[in-house]
């Protein structure tokens, strides 16, 4: 019932700040993240926080575009940087965000991996493999999805050094991988239903977060999961989003909040949840659930955020040259 | 005034009765035993703990909510608008009933985007809105008038046709009697159309609480805040609960059975049909 | 003001005037005219390259032609159920007779829910179908499955009002002078029936073009096989291409304006037909 004359209440304000401190503040993830911080709450909550964080999940770019539409979400806790840098040129988040947190404001990371059928049906183990003749393959849009961004990123990154930089075999490879996909869904979490429920394609390409997780509750009986060559350091950064919290008065909570994400609790829950973190101790306590992979990095392959988004992801960028959905 | 309907006799009518149970019967009534099959086949105990699952049940509240001001706004301008087209002949009658049956015609999905492209933050009046702190999109204002828009037509739809039919002599004849305006339409009008007015309002009712397409566009999807019942299934599914998205959806089919049984009972009582 | 009261004799012109107008004005025609202003900044080029481009055709082409078929089915159910419930009196009409609107009564996301678990694999129905190889789920024959249950009541509910105001003394004078059933059907029953038959069909329609909540339950949301136009609205607006999903809403209106169009020329042909036919 009170829950009830809260939502009457809100109906009635239209909205507009509150006057008193919130007790709530709404976190914008991204989709696949569902449990990650259903978890994270349940232990922030047990840290002896009262405040109750609400939760809103999709693609980042879907995200991103609903806080610039109003959305009113105090952070984000997004898994690419290009669609926090979307907030920063719309004004709701601050230039200097990535600054605010240790390690770019990046609690934790991963990368993009495959998930196969059992067995292996289709004999899958690297980037390569995922253009071949009658492989199909599901990974969410590029166009909604930082998850999506990543996996386009990692097998160009893969691309590059197969065929030591030369741009029409890296494009011809990239076209013929996108053409295997029957199907993109607009955020990571749509893309593990189509292929688990629906069971479309061959391979998915996801988060290892996602991956480890799906094979830990589907069985590992059905599904196996497959770390390729070389794949693409993702790490998921974490903002307070300025206006919001200027505007409700939750800063401080909105703050907290996200240094819980960079304590040792945190950091832990962010491991049992298949997610690789920067903290030595839970790291080394984890080590045994995360095989070695070789990763590459933004600023190594792609020289910058700024750079990649201009190149690749701009309208007429190079991934519409090999990504045809119009 | 009706046809004679006879018994059956021949084994044609008999085939074409038992066709019309047999279909109904896989096409009806086997999906509504699902969802409670379903809801339940982790028994009794499991079946209440995600009926109580404190984002359903917000989800719940916020469904009801959203119908209990969607439905008597409803019915307050369809009694407007079909004493208006039934009583009065004006230039622009006719375009006046197209478009306020366009948003029932419309997929619920355009239904999302026209409102997206009037509040959005790129919208017509958006801008204008967050200057001066009024935020619409993504909350729960922005449900309740999508909502408005899907249903505009349905308690009008069953009172023209009806007042259309019924004329104005009663109220004529109260008025020459003395009666002023509100005394004729609280005395004369309102009981010839009450029933009417119910029937539109539970399918409007209806309506309001399964609404998908136009919600998802404008609610942020906010567990515990704009998620509404329907959306709450959806991604209850997509975290692969299962059985919490039929336990959710029960309260909806209970609803439904409910908004069926109400309907035939008016339908036995009212007869204007 | 004298002139306006002879006119109108009843009161509450203003105040009816007033609210319908107010209401109109800001609950549908605001956001109508924001979204057709979207699509009129935009310029034809533009316009034509997005309603034009082959993924839009592959998707107009799959929503109306399964909400076509689903048209066809429902004309043929809903005619049998009209009928039946018509013409005949057997133990339990009155609970088909409310049955038949459960589709309007369950929420549409409840109904793909409910069809996307019947249909599966190991679902009630599916564990028949896919040993013989009829694949429901997330082909196009879901979508018309998700289209028809949907809008199943439209056709019952447009012919049985008809059906019961056929005149009894045509039939039996066709009776008399020896007309079969069939034809007794065919041509006395079935042209009276006729223009309320295809309203109710084109409401059908109608109703399957829109349809959104049931669908993405069922359909593969395949660009160019299974993709709807409601679902690749959504699509464009997830990817912040607005342009792309108000020119697609633009063509989802006009399509529903053109359906609303006709089924009042239909019932408007079926009032006169009934009045000569008296």
């Amino acid at each position: 019932m009170h829950k009830l004359l809260a939502v009457a209440a809100a109906v009635f304000t239209l909205g507009t700040p509150a006057f008193a401190q919130p007790t709530d503040i709404l976190n914008a993830s991204y989709d696949i993240a569902r449990e990650l911080f259903e978890a994270q709450n349940a232990a922030y909550a047990a840290s002896g926080a009262t405040v109750t964080v609400n939760q809103s999940h999709a693609g980042t770019s879907t995200q991103a575009r609903a806080i610039l539409e109003g959305l009113a979400a105090d952070v984000v806790t997004f898994n690419q940087v290009t669609d926090i840098a979307r907030l920063v040129e719309g004004g709701v988040v601050s230039e200097d965000w990535a600054s605010e947190f240790p390690n770019n404001a990046a609690p934790f990371y991963s990368f993009p991996a495959f998930l196969v059928r059992a067995g292996n049906p289709k004999g899958i183990s690297d980037w390569g493999d995922l253009a071949g003749d009658g492989v199909q393959v599901i990974f969410p849009n590029p166009k909604t999805s930082g998850n999506g961004r990543y996996t386009y990123l990692a097998a160009r990154a893969w691309a590059v050094e197969e065929y030591a930089g030369d741009e029409a075999q890296i494009e011809a490879f990239l076209t013929k991988l996108f053409a295997n996909v029957p199907v993109f869904e607009t955020g990571g979490r749509a893309a593990t239903t189509a292929f688990t429920e629906r069971q479309l394609g061959d391979v998915l390409v996801t988060f290892e977060a996602e991956v480890l997780s799906v094979r830990n509750q589907l069985g590992a009986d059905n599904y196996e999961a497959v770390i390729p060559s070389v794949s693409f350091l993702s790490e998921f950064p974490v903002a307070i989003v300025d206006k919001v919290v200027d505007a409700r008065g939750s800063r401080d909570l909105a703050k907290a909040y996200l240094d819980f994400l960079f304590s040792p609790a945190g950091q832990e829950v962010a491991a049992a949840n298949f997610h690789r973190v920067r903290d030595e101790t839970v790291a080394a306590a984890h080590a045994a659930d995360f095989p070695e992979v070789r990763l590459v990095t933004i600023e190594d392959a792609f020289g910058g955020w700024d750079k990649a988004s201009e190149e690749h992801f701009a309208d007429g960028g190079l991934l519409d040259r090999v990504f045809l959905n119009q | 005034m009706h046809a004679t309907r006879t018994q059956p006799c021949s084994a044609a009518e008999i085939t074409l009765i038992a066709l019309a149970f047999g279909l109904s019967a896989a096409i009806l009534v086997v999906p509504l035993l699902l969802i409670f099959a379903f809801a339940l086949r982790e028994g009794l105990g499991v079946y209440l703990a995600n009926i109580v699952e404190p984002n359903t049940l917000h989800a719940i509240g916020l469904t009801v909510l959203t119908a209990l001001i969607v439905v008597p706004i409803n019915i307050v301008v369809g009694i407007c608008v079909a004493w208006l087209v039934t009583r009065f002949k004006f230039p622009g009658r006719q375009v006046l009933i197209t478009i306020i049956e366009l948003p029932a015609a419309v997929s619920p999905i355009v239904a999302g985007v026209v409102y997206l492209f009037l509040y959005g933050g790129q919208g017509l009046l958006g801008p204008t809105l967050q200057g001066a702190g009024i935020q619409l999109m993504f909350t729960t204002t922005a449900i309740v008038l999508v909502s408005l828009f899907v249903t505009a037509p349905f308690v009008a739809r069953e009172l023209i046709p009806l007042m259309q039919q019924q004329g104005t002599e009663d109220e004529e004849a109260a008025l020459s009697l003395g009666a002023n305006g509100w005394q004729m339409f609280w005395f004369v009008t309102l009981p010839n159309i009450r029933w009417a007015i119910l029937y539109g309002a539970i399918l409007t009712n209806a309506r309001v609480m399964g609404e998908f397409g136009a919600v998802s566009v404008v609610s942020g999807s906010i567990r515990g805040q704009t998620n509404t019942l329907p959306l709450q299934i959806s991604q209850l599914f997509n975290d692969f609960n299962v059985t919490g998205a039929f336990a959710a959806s029960s309260t909806l089919a209970f609803m439904a059975v409910l908004t069926l049984l109400l309907k035939s009972t008016l339908e036995a009582r009212g007869g204007w049909r | 003001m004298a002139s306006r009261r002879s006119k109108h004799l009843l009161p509450g012109f203003g105040l009816t005037l007033g609210v319908s107008m107010l209401y109109l004005t800001i609950i549908i025609a605001l956001p109508l005219l924001a979204m057709l202003l979207k699509v009129g900044g935009m310029g034809w080029e533009e316009f034509w390259r997005i309603v034009g481009s082959n993924r839009s055709l592959a998707a107009y082409r799959i929503t109306f032609g399964s909400a076509f078929i689903a048209a066809l089915f429902n004309g043929a159910f809903g005619l049998l159920l009209a009928w039946v419930l018509t013409r005949y009196s057997f133990p339990g009409k009155r609970i088909l007779d409310a049955l038949v609107d459960l589709p309007f009564a369950l929420p549409t996301a409840v109904a793909g829910l409910v069809l996307v678990t019947l249909f599966a694999d190991s679902g009630w129905y599916g564990q028949f179908l896919e040993p013989n190889g009829i694949k429901v789920n997330y082909t196009q024959l879901g979508i018309i499955l998700a289209m028809a249950f949907t809008s199943i009541p439209f056709v019952v509910r447009t012919v049985q009002p008809v059906l019961e105001e056929v005149q009894v003394e045509l039939e039996e004078a066709a009776r008399t002078l020896g007309a079969t059933r069939w034809q007794i059907f065919a041509r006395v029953i079935w042209p009276t029936i006729l223009p309320a038959f295809m309203a109710g069909c084109v409401l059908s329609f109608a109703r399957s073009l829109g349809e959104f909540g049931a669908v993405v339950f069922i359909a593969g949301n395949l660009p160019g096989l299974t993709e709807i136009v409601s679902l690749l609205i959504f699509i464009r607006l997830e990817e912040y291409n607005y342009e792309g999903a108000a020119a697609l809403a633009f063509v989802l209106l006009l399509a529903a304006f053109l359906t609303l169009l006709l089924t009042n020329a239909l019932q408007a042909w079926q009032t006169r037909y009934a009045d000569r036919s008296r």
